[in-house]
């Protein structure tokens, strides 16, 4: 038995009563045993990682456990509540897990995104689920008239050997409802071999209902006297509405209004999660989807280029400060050539080691590489949506978010009604990758419903979502290597930089490894919005890195894996400079791991195979791609990944998101851009906007996972990074070019005769 | 506006809609059978594909006129009580992540297995391609069309 580790703090509760039926609830609330840093999860408040929620035991020993997080895929609504039922010794074939709507009293610290639902929640829901346990047992004891200690407890039942008492906690529930809570530092959590239900797979809790198509979706919302809206928006970045006609859309079938919805007040100080393109819209309401959506191609709108603007938003101390928006019509061609100039500056000194300048000055060699990608629209499978019904001083949302906390504040404001009166229920989301971070569209239906003052459901179209913005930035790396006579890499340099921001996390590898280490940041203004998407600054910078470092290897003579182990042992023994923030023995134990599994050394025939591994959201990812060509095209036969993210709780379900994460990364880096003309994107449903498919999806995906005891760590973003790399590297061995621009696809059709 | 007898799911049901009104939007927002999903509506991603005589087609892009007497099966209708071997196997292989795309997926795949009942890897590709997931469960989609396979 190991006692938790874990400070209080003020705002943190346990608190048990018995329920009206019979039986008792477990509530809780408490800060999280750790924190990420701000760099992985942006500028996150510490308060998300309260972890709240409630274990309920009836009379009858059903066992319900309420899901804190918002599902958006990675099976949280599964896993969460394993812990709890773990420490709890509950047969999890009884167990009912229930999605926690957001109540503004008890869940308000909900939060799907920078993975770290798992790790955030691993010591507080255990503590949960021992705590119910103690209860239960604390209530036996008195029942039974025997002392605590000679109670055993296994899957919901209780059992007093010597004396032959044996009951199911729905026994004792009533009673133990009506205990005092031990202090929770008190209570003891079970050994990890001692784990049953953590670390089996268990099925996806909403299975059924996803197979059989229940509503589960806000989408999928309808209620008595509801009315359906869409929006139109300007139809480019840097252009705002001018005014529109009315009467162009009021006069058609089913359409009941139209009007101006503006998100925000004047004075409302924004949060880091209020990214929102056009604060202006119009709104078209009628008694049907198709109506609405038919009435958006005849609204006759004018546009007008918007001049630069400021906006207050709130700094992390509480303090505002002015965020410009700057004026004009953006291209990707502009973008191009700003950031061709860019790379050529010098940029911002994030990290200097050594003698960068004079290594490079008496090197040998030099080996340059600029690697570069687009902008990327999220695309989750369902567009953006929502139902809101305000009614007088009160609004009840139900849509599709990962952070209903930060939105709330902002409805709050834009209603003009007060934060408590303001309860978003949480929708099943199709899809998040970070998108549904950002909340506009709860403030736009919100606004919607007050303004025609009945419930209403508004959805995006695709063309909508997509031209959006919050986009993942467009990025630009400057790889420098410097080698001496003998090929010794003496010193590294990597400038890299973006619109509007740069992606380099300075501290983590290749700093530490290399005497001579130099990384600068820069970054160009713009007015198309961005947001964090699955890994955000990682999901770039992996695959500039590792394609680098494939290369020096090369250049070097030596085995790629062999080359990062030597600089990850260099590291390890000997560190060079502070705050690394990786531990190089895992690094190297998932790049053994993966050169083990996927039997490294022995290519298959006709496959050429390529390595990358990366560090992010506190996990190590290695990842091996074997593409072949057929018919002058590459296929992706196998993937290999190992994974060293701690303890996995839910095997089956990790694997699956895991797989999911490279599919995702192999389809961004063959396929993935949104670009711009006059501030528009070019791309705005699928016809154009190339999604990875079934057929070029891998044949094969293995993930492995390294068997260790450590606490865990994130899983939802890992994997997606270094595939990137992964399969450049292949296709580099498969093609005889490399490949230093992202989407690969138009670079491969011009490849004539691709070798076989 | 104009009525149309529909036969869904072996239902016949009335509506009172514009013709071109897509049968999607007339299963969504007026039959309140909302496991047909919208994600395009320009038929590119599968998301809202359902049965019309047999065959998979994507309700976003078929106008509710022209479907006549023809039979439509939605996820709703493809059992009675979830235990299709398409559905089966989806939850063998516990294939959904968000989950929005999957009754599209089902859709498509239990239309490819009622014409083709052994098909290969490539016949798969060929029927899925329709049917975009942005979560990337298509290893398990092809893995779980081959369970539904043996099992017909
Ligand atoms: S919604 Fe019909 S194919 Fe996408
Ligand atoms: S499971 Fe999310 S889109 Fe397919």
């Amino acid at each position: 038995m190991t006692l938790i580790d874990k400070k209080l703090n003020r705002r943190s509760f346990l608190k048990v009563s018995t329920l009206a039926g019979g039986g008792m609830i477990l509530s809780f609330s408490w800060l999280a045993g750790c924190k990420p840093t701000a760099e992985e999860v942006l500028t996150m408040p510490d308060e998300w990682f309260e972890i709240n929620s409630y274990i309920k035991i009836g009379e009858n020993g059903a066992v319900t456990l309420f899901n804190p997080n918002p599902e958006f895929g990675s099976n949280v609504k599964t896993s969460l509540p394993m812990l709890l039922a773990e420490e709890l010794d509950v047969d999890w074939k009884y167990v009912f897990v229930e999605q926690a709507d957001f109540y503004p009293e008890r869940f308000d610290r909900q939060f799907t995104g920078g993975s770290q639902g798992i790790r955030s929640g691993w010591k507080p829901l255990r503590t949960a689920g021992a705590t119910a346990r103690h209860l239960i047992v604390a209530a036996a004891s008195q029942a039974w008239n025997v002392p605590a200690d000679e109670i055993t407890t296994n899957a919901g039942t209780i059992e007093h050997k010597s004396s032959g008492k044996k009951a199911g906690y729905g026994e004792m529930a009533s009673l133990a409802g009506t205990l005092e809570v031990p202090d929770p530092e008190s209570v003891k959590l079970k050994e990890i071999a001692d784990f049953k239900i953590i670390g089996n797979s268990k099925k996806n809790v909403d299975g059924i209902k996803i197979v059989t198509g229940k509503p589960m979706f806000a989408l999928d919302h309808k209620v008595e006297g509801m009315k359906y809206a869409a929006i139109v928006h300007p139809p480019a970045f840097g252009m705002k509405l001018k005014s529109f006609d009315k009467s162009s859309v009021t006069s058609l079938p089913g359409i009941q209004d139209a009007f101006e919805v503006k998100v925000f007040k004047d004075d409302y100080s924004r949060n880091f999660f209020d990214t929102t393109t056009f604060p202006e819209i119009i709104a078209i309401v009628g008694n049907s989807t198709w109506e609405v959506l038919q009435a958006k191609k005849s609204l006759k709108a004018e546009w007008e280029k918007a001049p630069e603007s400021t906006f207050p938003m709130a700094g992390r101390g509480g303090q505002a400060m002015d965020i410009k928006v700057p004026e004009g019509l953006e291209n990707s061609s502009s973008h191009k050539e700003k950031m061709a100039e860019y790379i050529t500056k010098p940029g911002n000194v994030l990290r200097k080691d050594g003698d960068p300048e004079g290594a490079f000055k008496s090197a040998a060699r030099v080996l340059e590489r600029t690697y570069s990608a687009p902008f990327l629209a999220h695309n989750t499978m369902e567009p953006m949506n929502a139902f809101a019904d305000v009614k007088g001083d009160k609004a009840i949302i139900y849509a599709p978010t990962q952070a209903p906390e930060l939105i709330r504040q902002t409805i709050s404001s834009s209603l003009g009604i007060p934060l408590e009166n303001v309860q978003i229920n949480l929708a099943r989301m199709g899809g998040g990758f970070g998108r549904r971070a950002y909340s506009h569209h709860l403030t736009e239906a919100a606004l919607i419903s007050q303004k025609i003052q009945a419930p209403v459901k508004m959805v995006y179209t695709r063309e909508d979502d997509m031209s959006a913005g919050v986009y993942r930035p467009t990025y630009a790396a400057t790889y420098r290597a410097a080698l001496d006579g003998n090929n010794n890499l003496l010193a590294l340099h990597v400038k890299a930089g973006g619109i509007p921001e740069s992606p380099i996390h300075a501290n983590r590898f290749p700093a530490g490894a290399i005497d001579n280490y130099l990384a600068e940041g820069w970054q160009i203004e713009s007015n198309i919005t961005i947001g964090a998407f699955r890994a955000p600054r990682s999901n770039f910078i992996a695959g500039a890195e590792q394609s680098f470092l494939d290369e020096l290897a090369e250049e070097m003579g030596k085995d790629p894996i062999d080359f990062r182990l030597e600089l990850l042992k260099r590291a390890e023994t000997n560190p060079v400079g502070e705050n690394n923030d990786y531990d190089p023995k895992r690094y190297a134990g998932v790049l053994e791991l993966v050169r083990e599994k996927s039997n490294w050394s022995s290519v298959p025939n006709g496959v050429s195979r390529g390595v990358s591994a990366y560090f992010c959201h506190n996990s190590y990812v290695a990842e091996v791609v074997d593409v072949s060509i057929k018919d002058n095209q590459p296929v992706v036969e196998s993937v290999f990944a190992a994974v060293d993210c701690g303890i996995v709780v839910n095997p089956d379900a990790a694997a699956n998101m895991g797989e999911g994460a490279i599919v995702d990364g192999i389809g961004n880096a063959f396929f993935g851009e949104m670009a711009f003309e006059n501030g528009a994107p070019t791309k705005t449903n699928f016809d154009k906007y190339r999604m990875i498919r079934h057929s070029e999806a891998p044949k094969k995906i293995e993930v492995h996972f390294v068997d260790n005891k450590e606490d865990p760590t994130g899983l939802g973003e890992p994997l997606f990074p270094p595939v990137f790399a992964a399969l450049g590297n292949s296709l580099y061995r498969a093609t005889g070019k490399r490949l230093y621009e992202q989407p690969f696809q138009p670079q491969i059709m011009q490849m004539e005769n691709l070798r076989m | 506006m104009a009525q149309f007898n529909l036969n869904i799911n072996g239902n016949s049901m009335n509506v009172d809609v514009d013709p071109n009104t897509p049968l999607l939007w007339v299963l969504r927002d007026h039959l309140d059978l909302v496991g047909t999903k919208f994600g395009c509506g320009i038929a590119q991603c599968g998301a809202c594909t359902v049965h019309v005589d047999g065959e998979a087609v994507r309700s976003c892009s078929y106008p509710v006129s022209v479907i006549e007497d023809k039979k439509v099966v939605t996820i709703e209708g493809l059992s009675e009580t979830g235990d299709h071997p398409v559905q089966k196997a989806w939850l063998e292989h516990d294939v959904p992540q968000c989950g929005y795309c999957q009754s599209g997926q089902i859709m498509s795949a239990a239309a490819l297995l009622k014409k083709n009942p052994t098909p290969n890897d490539e016949d798969i590709a060929n029927a899925m391609n329709g049917n975009i997931c942005r979560c990337g469960t298509y290893t398990r989609i092809k893995a779980a069309v081959k369970t539904a396979s043996q099992s017909l």
